[in-house]
């Protein structure tokens, strides 16, 4: 018997039907404030929820960095932060990902209980709190003498998403043939060459999504950027929007930036999953 | 035969350096920290500060107890919906899966400060049930995910001979499936509570710095109070340790990891 008849059978159809008002409720209630943020990025007004006319003129202000209407200039400090956002995210992910591969291979070749304690250390970053990893990398660099800046947030960040790059890589090793490795070294690769040209083909999958996994955890962090920032005037999106909603009055062109932002991401999914579908689909044939 | 991959082993002891120095040490730090004064000297003055400081202590309980409603609350909305999903009754159920998951890649300040202006245009009070709305709707898709995953990966044959042998749909959910689906709950549980029991930026915003949570005491032991706060906020960060120490060790850890992995 099928998968699917299995279930379903003596499902009513009003039962079903229940369960899918149930999801599409709490769908609903999920999206909210999501749908809220994007219809009210095509109005000008400066707070939520005040619509005052159809109009693309945050999104405008948001590219030329200038308010026509208002005759200001949109908050400098905004694209400094999206840039640090972005470079932040960008050099962390490199990094983890170069870092987290390179232990992968490293721990899959250790013997049971070495491999057993470094994965248990690999899970304490993951485990940890972001206002523990926070304060725990703050007092270090208090300790140390290191003043806070650009390098300790970066630093920060690798230590937070390195662990996720090598739960990506180790499932590739562990499901990799070895044999393939020595068949090319037994004709005639030298060991960089079968590294290249036969393990990291075998890796990439797993180093793509583990790149892709610190993206977003980067971008999306708030609280151990926080405390190992220091008061230097450094800001990511995330911290500047605490500044400025904790000033009251959030700055109005976040809300098209976040709209583009979700349409993006929106978009990638939409096009990995599609993909990863058709792939699924192809192996089962 | 012999592992040619074998001297690799040496390409993890960066790794190891680095989580030595960066994680372990680090973590030790708020130890030492917290036993000594501003001269380094040892003290437990730390402590007594914060246990004779019942508004402190009664933080910390608020803080759990909201944490642990929380988590309530997520597994009772969750469980349903992960279970309605993996039940297929849907054509696509992955498509529903990414639907919940998608949130998570709005930023989560923004998210909240969307939840906040809800609120206001509903004419709702902010306070106490804003802050479990908006906990709540934040890790809402923790909840959801692992126990989906686990109901997804389960042996539909055992449900076959559940009902082969005279069970009814109620036994079959009872004595096969809820059973079955426990470690997914066991890792959702830990993965709502850490994060809300820690949580100290959207509780300012949900409750306009009415109520204050164990996660905003310490920020602002290290912040407004300038260096000589820094030993009592390192103590109450150690008590936040053993605590997620505690909820890590009730919960399948090596589960909750890998279901946030894939």
């Amino acid at each position: 018997m099928g998968k699917k008849q299995l279930l379903s059978e003596k499902r009513s159809f009003l039962e079903r039907a229940l369960g899918r008002g149930y999801l599409y409720l709490l769908l609903f209630v999920l999206y909210v404030p999501i749908v809220l943020i994007i219809i009210f990025s095509f109005t000008q007004s400066k707070v939520l929820g005040n619509w005052t006319g159809f109009t693309f003129s945050l999104y405008q202000n948001l590219f030329t960095g200038y308010d026509l209407n208002a005759n200001v200039r949109v908050d400098p400090n905004l694209y400094r932060a999206i840039g640090y956002t972005g470079l932040i995210a960008v050099a962390a992910a490199a990094i983890s990902t170069f870092l987290g591969t390179l232990a992968a291979i490293g721990i899959y070749n250790m013997n049971a209980r070495h491999r057993k304690g470094m994965m248990f250390l690999n899970s304490i970053p993951m485990i940890n709190p972001d206002i523990l990893t926070g304060i725990s990398l703050f007092l270090l660099f208090v300790f140390l003498g290191i003043s806070r800046g650009l390098a300790t947030v970066l630093i920060a960040h690798v230590v937070f998403c390195t662990p996720y790059v090598v739960l990506s890589v180790m499932p590739r090793l562990t499901q990799m043939n070895p044999n393939i490795y020595e068949a090319a070294l037994d004709l005639g690769a030298t060991p960089m060459q079968a590294l290249r040209k036969v393990l990291l083909p075998e890796l990439r999958p797993g180093m793509i999504s583990g790149f892709i996994l610190s993206l977003t955890l980067s971008i999306d962090d708030f609280g151990v950027t926080f405390f190992t920032k220091g008061s230097g005037g450094l800001e990511t999106l995330s911290t500047f929007i605490y500044a400025d909603a904790r000033k009251g009055g959030l700055t109005p062109e976040l809300r098209p930036l976040f709209s583009l932002i979700f349409l993006t991401i929106l978009v990638l999914l939409i096009i990995t999953n599609v993909r990863a579908y058709r792939q699924k689909n192809k192996l089962n044939q | 035969m012999k592992n040619v991959l074998h001297h690799r082993r040496t390409w993890a002891w960066p790794y190891l350096l680095f989580l030595v120095l960066l994680v372990v040490l680090p973590l030790c730090l708020i130890g030492i920290y917290a036993f000594t004064d501003m001269d380094g000297e040892f003290t437990l003055k730390n402590f007594v500060m914060f246990f004779n400081k019942s508004e402190a202590v009664n933080t910390l309980i608020y803080s759990i107890a909201i944490a642990m409603i929380t988590t309530i609350i997520c597994l009772l909305l969750g469980y349903p919906a992960a279970y309605i999903m993996a039940m297929k009754s849907f054509r696509t159920p992955e498509v529903m899966a990414l639907l919940f998951i998608l949130p998570m890649w709005i930023n989560f300040l923004l998210r909240t400060i969307a939840t906040v202006e809800l609120f206001h245009m509903l004419n709702l009070p902010l306070g106490e049930g804003a802050l479990l709305f908006g906990m709540t709707y934040d890790f809402l898709p923790f909840m959801i995910y692992p126990i989906y995953n686990t109901l997804q990966k389960m042996d539909l044959s055992l449900i076959e001979a559940a009902r082969d042998l005279g069970a009814n749909r109620f036994q079959v959910f009872t004595k096969v499936i809820l059973p079955l689906s426990v470690p997914g709950i066991y890792s959702g549980i830990v993965m709502v509570f850490m994060p809300t029991v820690s949580t100290f930026a959207i509780s300012e915003l949900l409750t306009l710095n009415k109520i204050t949570l164990f996660g905003s005491l310490i920020q602002r032991s290290f912040g407004e109070g300038g260096i000589t706060m820094w030993n009592y906020g390192a103590a109450l960060s150690l008590l936040m340790l053993i605590i997620i120490g505690a909820t890590s060790f009730f919960g399948n850890q090596d589960e909750a990891s890998e279901n946030m992995v894939r």
